[in-house]
């Protein structure tokens, strides 16, 4: 004791004055600094620890915020500002026959009536280069005609009957102190600078011009509405590719004239595979012409007569969406309509797929958009539109200007937009329009594709092409989950509910304390591991024993029955030997047994109903198509992920049930099936509805089983032969090749959220329920 | 009869049987899956038997065209005569049923194939040769055959005495050889990999900093003429390891041997391409033992050969194991400091209630969502802002805004967080209240009670925890293959070159390589074993791991239920 005492002396604020007792001094400055000093540490604590809690779950919740912020872009409406309005110089006294933007958004051009291109600065008007056409003596332009914005190839139709055909674009080079861009514009006369001559001295009344590469069709029509064409096409020697400038290019051309006579045509056109001719007349009635056959002399009859119009309601323009499979119909009823030619009945028809009403004032003027499915119209009233056409939607939809719009042109981007008046002003405006391809009926709505005989729930959301038309409906890719989900509950929820139900009830408590971590370490399996087995292992195994599979799902519980009638009819004295809570443990060798035998005896039967193979019986007597990797193998391994979550909720549910409940009705002579039927399982289905739930929402979101064991084709179909593609295994594939803020990234955002959203919901009321069951539970 | 019909159907006996049918189904899938990766896997390293047959199969001509066959048998099964026949070969299609093998060729730059299927009827004079020779090479898959010669800078060496003896010593001058050109192997192996790896890395250092002196606009000549001596230098050390390898290899390719292999095909092989050879007919069956071991070892130490399909996985077994370490350091401080608030300091009420019921439920959020969430948020907005600060030199190569091990690592601490706040509470609600009363009524704050009692007490709860979660975290692949892991990484993430500890590097990963090699390897006969031989192994780490948190948490229960007297 002495020797605590003399320890303690040297202990900060105590103070022992020699004789007697040591005194506390709680006053002493030592200590209250020391107090002072746990306080501050006490404070900090309290600070620093609330401080962590709230932002580790202010992090978690940033997950769902985070998730917002990338999907919410999608929805929002295009937006332009307007940069600049100017008149360009010396320009005043010819009409504009066209417009355009160079990619960059900093060029502008026109070309006049008067031959002359201006290529101008978007932002204030001032002229950075002017090139003349040069026309023959004495000819002056009558028609103008384009191909397409992208080529830059336009047509000018002379009043001699000749046509000029030339380019427009941009050379960029790199010089200077900090190698700036500077941008040149050329006008090319890519198949020759002679003018074609279509007709001889008779004025063109009408011009459509299409070139694909290397070929180069020009049709016009004269004043007698004599249809001429000519096929211009390039012969690139071998050696051409060493030259500079392409000047060994021979061109090759082919006139024909076409045995018809087309009256009264507004505009003409040829479509994107040079392949259809179409006239339109004032009316609407559209007709087309196969040039291939006509050229062929072949036949010049007319191959689609439609009206694109009714009532009297005249179109005012006819234009091709990007990719030229679709029409776009503006009229002067103030509607748009898109049209493009399907399958229906056997026979190919124009068919009217969809209808844009932005107004009854009639449409003016209507461009396609180069890279995307969207078009901008303008109306009389000065009313600018932007529409997408998968989307059906208006993303954008304002009047721009009080005077008569005459011309637009949206830059290949999409970003930039020239809109020219006829006071001869033109208006810039920078467009902010990222994801028009995204609007609810995309998403969830059948929708009617190019080139699809009717609308359909498609996910495809790249190609190799440019013109391709993204198919982005989640409806597939819904059904798939749902449908792998579907199939693995249909293994699992049985399983491990009467799992649970018998370990939770009749199990042996020693038994009990060996099979519940057991499968508890199924939960734990990796689910790549799993994924691999039903690949690589399952699969083939389940196609090469299909009848074995199928007999085993009636086998197995009938010798389970078979096992345990058996089992009654034992002498006493054998039964006595294995103690109540065992019937499991039985079952095991029966199980492998019947199994076994399933298996070995499915070959002779199968020999004997399906021909030795049942899988080929399938395809070939059935007509039910099968994927080796497919809904029942998914089924199988994800139902084995799903089991133990299933099973140890439900298990806890039961085996918490109050044991007094089931006490009293055991005393009131119920056997115990009948106490678990009547008593327990009324009392823990809550839990057990929970459990089903948090199983279902694991298997909705598991990604590498699905991904592993199915081919993960988008399909829609039921059939459990074949696979699907799920959410989870969609983003899991496509959001590495995603470009980042791209419609298709944050379209794969929307399905993580989507799969977020689900799951949390389904969880949460799980959790809820069990919740109330455990008050519940602790009140009885 | 003890007992009728009815009175047992009355009883509710069927559906207790049917019940207890569920779990013995359940167990017997558990256990069958278990016992089907144990087997797959650890059979694959078994120095297997190599036959020797004649397998002579009917033709549509009428003939019988005989070819040999060596190698190792594989697996068989029983096929209808109608679909071999259809397959052309003009079998007896009465009999119905026909056994067919699969043998492992191997020989692929000889054969083309790996595996052959033969219909065991037809197979014949079936021996297992002493003398035949099975190879592993770096290239082209397994060899099998019968050493002939082994020649030395071309030339053939000559041994004397009766056959007998002189295969015996042509076999032991064999293996002497082989074991000095895998030492070369060896020494390449060391300067290519690291040294020269290091002279490139550190070249590209100084790339970087001459560039990042270029934008600070510090490119002072002195300090450019400081990057250029030391470039000059490593290009000196460069070339000097260059003439070494240059003769360490002309040194391996000394020697070579020449095989027979099947249908009298006489190839040779260099000594440098080869990894191990064995004569596994005549080996005894300790002999297999250590060469087993010997393989299971290369297996868990080596690098990857031939895609992936043959080698060794220990770069992902490294790139797991640094992964999971990395996640643990972010996940237990803040999955701790998160239940401790929620429990001992947030006012427990509604809004407790409802975050508690929302962590809860994070656990049971897709993994692919954090996988999306650690791609968008962590990569390309964090990384992309952490390379515009920090990394403007690589620019505009990615430093951090690609995915990579800390930002894997961070992706899975926010997956497994919940696991470790829901394990440290339920730890926190078992310590009784009086505990934390008696500390409190000694004078200790509120702070100094957490800290001195209840955490330690609570101690085991986090570490099971933190088990469960870095079980989880070993397990998931999903969200990994957005936000780090690749096929096949040049160098693991902790070596020898400044700063060591590669932060923004991509690393491999064991259930990453199942699904890789599994599916996307361009011959996934031959590396299937080995992708049970991995899942195996990930299975037993992550049951080992969960087994530690069971007996942890077991343990944890015990003691408490004193305290609760």
């Amino acid at each position: 004791m002495a020797n605590d005492v003399n320890q303690t002396v040297s202990r900060p604020g105590i103070n022992s004055p020699g004789t007697g007792s040591p005194v506390l001094d709680m006053a002493s400055s030592r200590m209250v600094l020391r107090r002072k000093i746990r306080h501050f540490y006490d404070q900090t604590a309290n600070v620093a620890i609330a401080v962590g809690g709230v932002s580790v779950i202010l992090a978690i919740l940033l997950i769902f915020l985070y998730l917002f912020y990338e999907v919410i872009p999608l929805f929002q409406s295009a937006t332009l500002d307007k940069v600049n309005e100017y008149q360009i110089e010396n320009v005043s006294d010819s009409e504009s026959l066209h417009i355009a933007i160079e990619e960059q958004s900093e060029i502008g051009m026109r070309i006049g009536d008067d031959a002359q291109v201006h290529f101008f600065n978007v932002t204030d008007g001032s002229i950075v280069s002017t090139i003349d056409i040069e026309l023959p003596a004495g000819a002056a332009i009558s028609n103008f005609a384009l191909d397409t914005e992208e080529s830059g190839v336009f047509a000018l139709g002379l009043d001699n009957g000749e046509v000029l055909v030339a380019s427009y674009g941009y050379e960029t080079s790199f010089g200077g102190e900090n190698n700036t861009r500077t941008l040149t514009p050329i006008i090319e006369y890519p198949f020759g600078d002679q003018p074609l001559s279509l007709f001889t001295d008779s004025p063109l009344s009408n011009v459509a011009v299409r070139s694909s590469g290397d070929v180069l069709m020009v049709v016009g029509i004269d004043e007698n509405d004599a249809v001429n064409l000519i096929r211009a096409s390039k012969q690139t020697s071998l050696f051409a590719a060493f030259d500079i400038g392409g000047e060994d290019v021979d061109i090759e051309l082919e006139a024909f004239q076409l045995d018809l006579r087309v009256q009264d045509v507004e505009q003409l056109f040829i479509g994107g595979d040079q392949r259809w001719l179409y006239f339109i007349s004032s009316n609407g009635l559209i007709r087309t012409i196969d040039l291939v056959a006509a050229m062929n002399g072949q036949s010049n009859a007319f191959g689609i007569e439609t009206f694109l119009t009714e009532g009297g309601v005249r179109p005012t323009q006819v234009v091709f969406l990007l990719g030229g499979i679709s029409l776009l119909v503006a009229d002067d009823s103030g509607d748009i309509s898109q049209w493009f030619l399907s399958r229906e009945e056997g026979r190919t028809q124009l068919q009217k797929v969809r209808e844009f009403s932005p107004g009854v004032l009639p449409i003016l003027r209507m461009t396609p958009e180069q890279r995307r499915k969207n078009f901008v119209s303008v109306d009389s009233s000065g009313n600018l539109a932007i529409y997408n056409t998968t989307a059906h939607r208006a993303v954008f939809s304002q009047d721009l200007t009080a005077a008569t719009p005459k011309r637009i042109a949206l830059s290949p981007r999409g970003d930039g937009l020239l809109l020219e008046t006829d006071d001869g002003s033109i208006a810039f405006w920078e467009v902010h329009n990222e994801h028009p391809e995204v609007s609810w009926s995309v998403l969830w709505d059948k929708v009617w594709y190019e080139g699809y005989s009717e609308p359909d729930y498609i996910w495809q959301s790249s190609a190799s092409s440019n013109e391709f038309e993204p198919k982005y409906s989640l409806v597939p890719l819904s059904f798939g989950t749902l449908k792998a989900a579907f199939y693995a509950m249909l293994l699992a929820a049985p399983l491990a509910i009467c799992g649970a139900i018998y370990t939770g009830y009749f199990m042996a408590p020693t038994m009990r304390r060996k099979v519940k971590p057991l499968i508890e370490l199924m939960e734990a399996l990796p689910t790549v591991v799993l994924g691999f087995l039903a690949g690589l292992w399952l699969a083939p195994f389940v196609e090469k024993n299909l009848l074995g599979i199928f007999a085993i799902l009636v086998v197995l519980p009938l010798s389970i029955l078979a096992a345990s009638f058996a089992w009654t009819q034992l002498p006493r004295r054998i039964r006595d030997l294995v103690p109540d809570g065992w019937e499991a443990g039985i079952l095991i060798p029966v199980i492998l047994i019947f199994s076994y035998l399933s298996f070995v005896l499915s070959v002779p039967l199968e020999n004997i109903f399906f021909g030795g193979d049942m899988r080929f019986w399938i395809t070939n007597d059935l007509g039910v198509s099968y994927d080796q990797r497919n809904a029942m193998v998914v089924g199988f391994a994800m139902g084995f992920a799903v089991i133990p979550t299933i099973f140890s909720i439900a298990e806890d549910a039961i085996f918490t049930v109050p044991k007094q409940l089931t006490y009293g009705s055991l005393a009131l002579g119920a056997t115990p099936w009948q106490s678990l039927q009547r008593v327990v399982l009324p009392t823990a289905s809550p839990g057990i509805f929970s459990a089903l739930m948090i199983g279902m929402g694991r298997a909705v979101g598991e990604t590498m089983i699905v991904l592993m064991a199915t081919g993960n084709t988008p399909i829609m179909d039921i059939n459990i032969f074949e696979g699907m593609r799920t959410l989870a295994a969609n983003i899991a594939v496509e959001i590495p090749e995603s470009e980042v803020d791209s419609t298709h990234y944050r379209i794969l955002f929307l399905a993580a959220l989507v799969l977020f959203m689900f799951t949390f919901m389904f969880n949460t009321v799980a959790e809820i329920i069990r919740q109330r069951l455990r008050t519940k539970y602790s009140t009885i | 009869m003890n007992t009728n019909l009815s009175k047992w159907m009355r009883a509710g006996t069927p559906w207790v049987w049917l019940n207890a049918g569920a779990v013995a189904i359940s167990i017997v899938m558990v256990i069958g899956l278990l016992m089907l990766l144990t087997v797959r896997g650890m059979s694959h390293f078994w120095p297997r038997d190599v036959i020797q047959a004649n397998y002579s199969p009917p033709s549509s001509s009428g003939e019988f065209l005989s070819t040999q066959v060596i190698g190792e048998f594989v697996e068989s099964e029983m096929v209808l005569a109608s679909q071999i026949a259809s397959s052309g070969i003009p079998v007896d299609e009465s009999q119905g049923l026909y056994e067919r093998q699969l043998i492992k060729l191997g020989n692929r730059d000889l054969t083309g194939a790996d595996f052959t299927w033969v219909l065991s009827d037809f197979v014949k004079d079936v021996e297992y040769p002493e003398n035949v020779v099975a190879l592993e090479r770096r290239e082209w898959g397994n060899f099998y055959g019968n050493l002939l010669v082994v020649k030395e800078e071309g030339n053939s060496t000559s041994f004397s005495g009766d056959s007998e003896t002189r295969d015996e010593s042509r076999w032991i001058d064999f293996n002497r050889r082989l074991q000095r050109a895998l030492d070369i192997r060896e020494e390449i192996y060391v300067i290519e990999k690291q040294e020269i790896g290091q002279i490139n890395y550190r070249m590209e250092r100084l790339r970087l900093r001459e560039r990042r002196l270029q934008l600070d606009g510090e490119d002072t000549p002195e300090a450019l003429a400081e990057i250029e001596n030391s470039r000059i230098e490593l290009d000196a050390q460069y070339d000097v390891l260059q003439i070494e390898l240059v003769e360490l290899y002309e040194t391996v390719n000394r020697d070579s041997a020449v095989f027979l292999a099947s249908n009298q095909q006489q190839t040779e092989i260099d000594f440098a391409g080869i990894v191990r050879a064995y004569r596994p007919n005549q080996m005894s069956f300790f002999a297999k033992i250590a060469t087993y071991f010997s393989k299971l070892g290369e297996f868990m130490a080596d690098e990857p050969r031939e895609a992936n399909t043959e080698g060794g996985i220990f770069p992902a077994i490294f790139g797991t194991v640094m992964m999971v370490m990395l996640m643990s350091v972010f996940v237990t401080p803040f999955g701790v400091v998160a239940a401790v608030y929620l429990r001992e300091y947030a006012r427990q009420g509604f809004v407790t209630r409802a975050i508690r019921i929302a962590v809860n439920n994070l656990a049971g959020v897709p993994s692919i969502v954090y996988g999306v969430f650690g791609l968008g948020f962590f990569i390309y907005i964090i990384g992309a802002e952490v390379d515009q600060l920090f990394y403007p030199e690589a620019l505009p190569a990615p430093t951090f805004g690609t995915p990579g091990l800390l930002w894997a690592s961070l992706t899975l601490a926010l997956l497994t967080v919940p696991v470790v706040i829901v394990a440290t509470e339920e730890g926190l609600a078992r310590i009784p209240r009086s505990v934390r009363e008696g500390s409190l009524a000694l004078g200790a704050t509120k702070f100094e009670t957490l800290w001195r009692v209840v955490l330690p007490m609570a101690s085991p709860a986090m570490m099971t925890g933190l088990i469960l979660a870095v079980a989880r975290a070993a397990g998931e692949v999903a969200p990994l293959m957005l936000v780090g892991v690749v096929k096949l990484a040049p160098s693991l993430p902790l070596d020898g070159n400044y700063p060591y500890l590669h932060l923004e590097q991509k690393f491999m990963h064991l259930g990453f390589h199942i699904y890789d090699v599994g599916f996307q390897s361009p011959n996934i006969e031959a590396a299937r074993p080995l992708v049970f031989a991995t899942a195996l192994l990930l299975v037993l780490v992550i049951a080992g791991l969960n087994l530690t948190a069971v007996a942890l948490r077991n343990h944890l229960r015990e003691k408490y239920k004193a305290l609760d007297v």
